[in-house]
């Protein structure tokens, strides 16, 4: 086998992870839980705010995560989905005045629909010729959504200013805290939605295609079906992190959705470790606070500096906060013995 | 060890029986967050990385402005704190940005801002918290809306203004002539050509052709020949410095002589005569604010000397050349013309206030004559302009300072 085709392939980049090591032990995932419900009791709006991004590009890693680390296909197009959701979200809640809880749904819905059909013409493809499809599909997305006939709903290059919701039934917390829970509400739901499909019949099935192809036909995996189905699941909850990021910002533009945010997404995958589904908290941590990290180290060199700390994630633990994880379990089994 | 202590406290009870004894005085002083005695805290936010990035000079402009104006002693014995972030260019940063400065680092206001996307993910924030969005960097008609947004206001001259004394010109000069526009199909294409409009009020059917194109387009060449078929002899370019140099070399190939108008975005003349050739360039017309840097002819004025100083002392990294280094200075000059006039008041509502009321102020960067000027149902700063024509190998100004204002 040359070395082409070793990369077409794509056995390397994505590497089996066994079901069982997809999610975080009962013990710990009970501790990061009430921590998520804890800390914005004590934290200012602001943060609060930080914290209601993380969820919500988490659960866009998420959606990557189960198309690639699940099936085994590349997608440097999230951000045309995220985009779809986004805007679904915002025409909804502000032309038609209907309430945000059911937008998302709907947002979700509309991107399954997107993404299955995506998923047909893609199913010739695998790799990075995947890759490159997607990438079509995020730097056409921004474009897309300035057309004229679309202007009159999505306010064109202009953009479109979303109402924040308050909290309901004269709940005593402010908005950004109510919209704090509810974008955990929904990541929380989604993911055990997640975890449970992974290991459900569809998500070995996933798993199977992504091993290898013809041994999962062989098995009688429909694997075009099966294909198609994992970029519409993946594409539906982008679609909703997308709607939640929409509301949280309050504004939505052609500009908030191109490939950066496609490659952003990607990287937090990478970074959070392909495959791991509680990785990709991580992973959005990292997209979000090390740009400011790199910003406060060197203003006019930001990008040299976030290239240096990324080169040194990569090279020092390559499987991202998997690598971590797995390394920290074995300390602490080490020092249980001792 | 314990000297310092002690020093520290009698420091301490010396300045509490101060603030005892002048607490009369003091009740005159008011501040909000981001103001005391001692410092005003600005927030600012910046495409430093992004394909906005050449933008970023601006930002380094006003920091070294505010380092001057700390060194020649603050503004009412007050330094200048000046928090520049990056986001990009892109809106959901901004917000991130616009609320880490509001909600953690509590700046009095955010000053220049730039980008129309970007400053219009922040807009509704900054309205609903009541902080001023001072002096947004961007040309979009938008920023002079005080009824609705009383907490935003622009500071250059809007597309719309720009168009408008095109407008004047041209219905002074050719007032039977075919006008032929090209504009980009974007907020700034359309915000241009509803100025060009208003201004020309009801002979706004002088213009025989409007020609869109999308940034996405290869080459506009098919445009320019539409136009001139279509009979124009005004031909107005309303593209950005890409657009305008191929645009300039196509009516030349197909030997088409209009009166030549380009937007002031795409009158650099590295960036777009150079390209598109000196010679077939002459006499192409514009309008300009600012005065450039490059020009031998401001060597002797008085502002320009003050700013090459400034660049000497405290930007010597900067190009001279850059506009947008006579832009961030000028800027920032108005900043602090604001904070001056505030006094001891640096509440965001006499911010507005004092924002809203400037007289005839003149950076020292703007071209003589021009002036700026607000009032509480004004909030767009600087609405003249000065035509130029491109003579030889630089822009020669030429008339009077042109007003946006229809009125006058």
């Amino acid at each position: 086998m040359s070395a082409v085709e070793d990369v077409v392939e794509g056995h390397e980049a994505v590497e089996a992870v066994p079901k069982r090591a997809m999610t975080l032990g009962t013990g710990t995932s009970v501790v990061v839980l009430l921590l998520l419900i804890a800390v914005p009791l004590f934290a200012k709006n602001f943060v609060i705010f930080q914290l209601t991004q993380l969820l919500y590009l988490g659960l866009a890693v998420l959606a990557l995560n189960i198309l690639t680390g699940g099936s085994g296909q590349f997608s440097l197009g999230q951000s045309a989905f995220y985009g779809i959701g986004a805007y679904v979200t915002a025409v909804m809640m502000e032309q038609f005045n209907i309430p945000y809880f059911l937008c998302l749904p709907v947002a979700g819905v509309v991107c399954f629909g997107a993404g299955f059909l995506f998923g047909q013409p893609a199913l010739r493809l695998s790799g990075v010729y995947l890759a490159l499809a997607t990438f079509a599909l995020a730097t056409a997305m921004p474009q897309l959504l300035k057309l004229n006939f679309l202007e009159k709903w999505t306010g064109g290059v202009q953009g479109l200013v979303v109402t924040k919701p308050d909290a309901p039934f004269g709940l005593p917390m402010s908005q950004d805290m109510w919209l704090y829970y509810f974008t955990l509400v929904v990541v929380l739901a989604i993911y055990i939605f997640s975890v449970n499909l992974l290991r459900s019949r569809s998500g070995r099935a996933f798993m199977a295609i992504r091993d290898n192809e013809i041994a999962a036909s062989a098995m009688g995996v429909n694997v075009a079906l099966y294909k198609t189905l994992a970029f519409g699941v993946s594409a539906a909850i982008t679609g909703v992190a997308g709607g939640l990021s929409a509301i949280a910002v309050q504004f939505v533009a052609p500009d908030s959705f191109t490939i950066t945010l496609a490659i952003q997404l990607f990287l937090g995958m990478v970074v959070g470790g392909v495959g791991w589904l509680p990785g990709s908290i991580v992973g959005a941590a990292f997209i979000i606070f090390v740009p400011n990290i790199a910003e406060g180290i060197s203003k006019g060199l930001s990008g040299a500096v976030f290239g240096v700390l990324l080169f040194l994630v990569i090279y020092l633990v390559p499987h991202g906060a998997r690598q971590v994880a797995i390394l920290g379990q074995q300390l602490a089994g080490r020092l249980r013995k001792n | 060890m314990m000297t310092a202590v002690r020093f520290q406290v009698v420091v301490f009870s010396a300045a509490f029986a101060l603030c005892a004894a002048m607490n009369p005085a003091l009740a005159q002083k008011s501040y909000d967050s981001g103001a005391s005695d001692t410092e005003i805290k600005i927030g600012n936010i910046m495409p430093y990385s992004g394909p906005a990035s050449a933008y970023a000079v601006i930002g380094k402009a006003e920091e070294a402005y505010f380092n001057k104006v700390n060194a020649e002693g603050g503004i009412n014995g007050r330094k200048v704190k000046f928090i520049s972030y990056d986001d990009a260019y892109s809106p959901p940063k901004t917000v991130e940005q616009a609320r880490k400065l509001v909600e953690s680092d509590n700046v009095l206001l955010i000053f220049g801002s730039l980008g129309t996307s970007t400053n219009s993910a922040i807009r509704k924030y900054m309205n609903e918290k009541k902080v001023p969005q001072l002096f947004v960097a961007s040309g979009a008609s938008k920023w002079n809306d005080p009824q609705n947004f009383p907490w935003t206001m622009g500071w250059q001259p809007s597309y719309a203004s720009e168009a408008k004394i095109y407008a004047k010109y041209i219905m002074k000069e050719k007032p039977d002539g075919k006008i032929g526009v090209l504009y980009q199909n974007d907020d700034f294409g359309k915000d241009y050509l509803k100025g060009l409009k208003d201004g020309l009020g009801d002979k706004a059917s002088m213009i025989v052709m409007e020609e869109p194109y999308d940034t996405s387009e290869p080459a506009i060449d098919e445009h320019v020949v539409k136009l001139k078929a279509a009979g124009a002899e005004i031909f107005i370019s309303i593209t950005t410095p890409k657009f305008a140099a191929q645009a300039i070399k196509k009516a030349a190939e197909i030997n088409w002589h209009p009166m030549h108008i380009v937007s002031n975005v795409s009158t650099s003349v590295g960036g777009v005569i150079e390209p598109a050739g000196y010679e077939i360039s002459q006499g192409i017309l514009s309008a300009s604010y600012t005065k450039d840097g490059s020009d031998p002819q401001w060597n002797a004025d008085e502002g320009m000397k003050r700013f090459y100083n400034f660049i000497a002392q405290f930007n010597p990294k900067a190009n001279k050349l850059d506009a947008g280094v006579v832009f961030g200075y000028a800027a920032a000059q108005t900043m602090v013309k604001v904070l001056q006039m505030c006094g001891d008041n640096l509440t965001r509502d006499n911010i507005m206030k004092q924002a809203a009321s400037l007289k005839d102020f003149e950076p020292d960067t703007l071209l003589p004559g021009i002036t700026i000027n607000t009032a509480p149902d004004n909030f767009a700063p600087i609405e003249q302009l000065q035509m130029m024509r491109f003579k030889g190998k630089t822009w020669e100004l030429f008339g009077e300072i042109i007003s946006s204002d229809l009125g006058h």
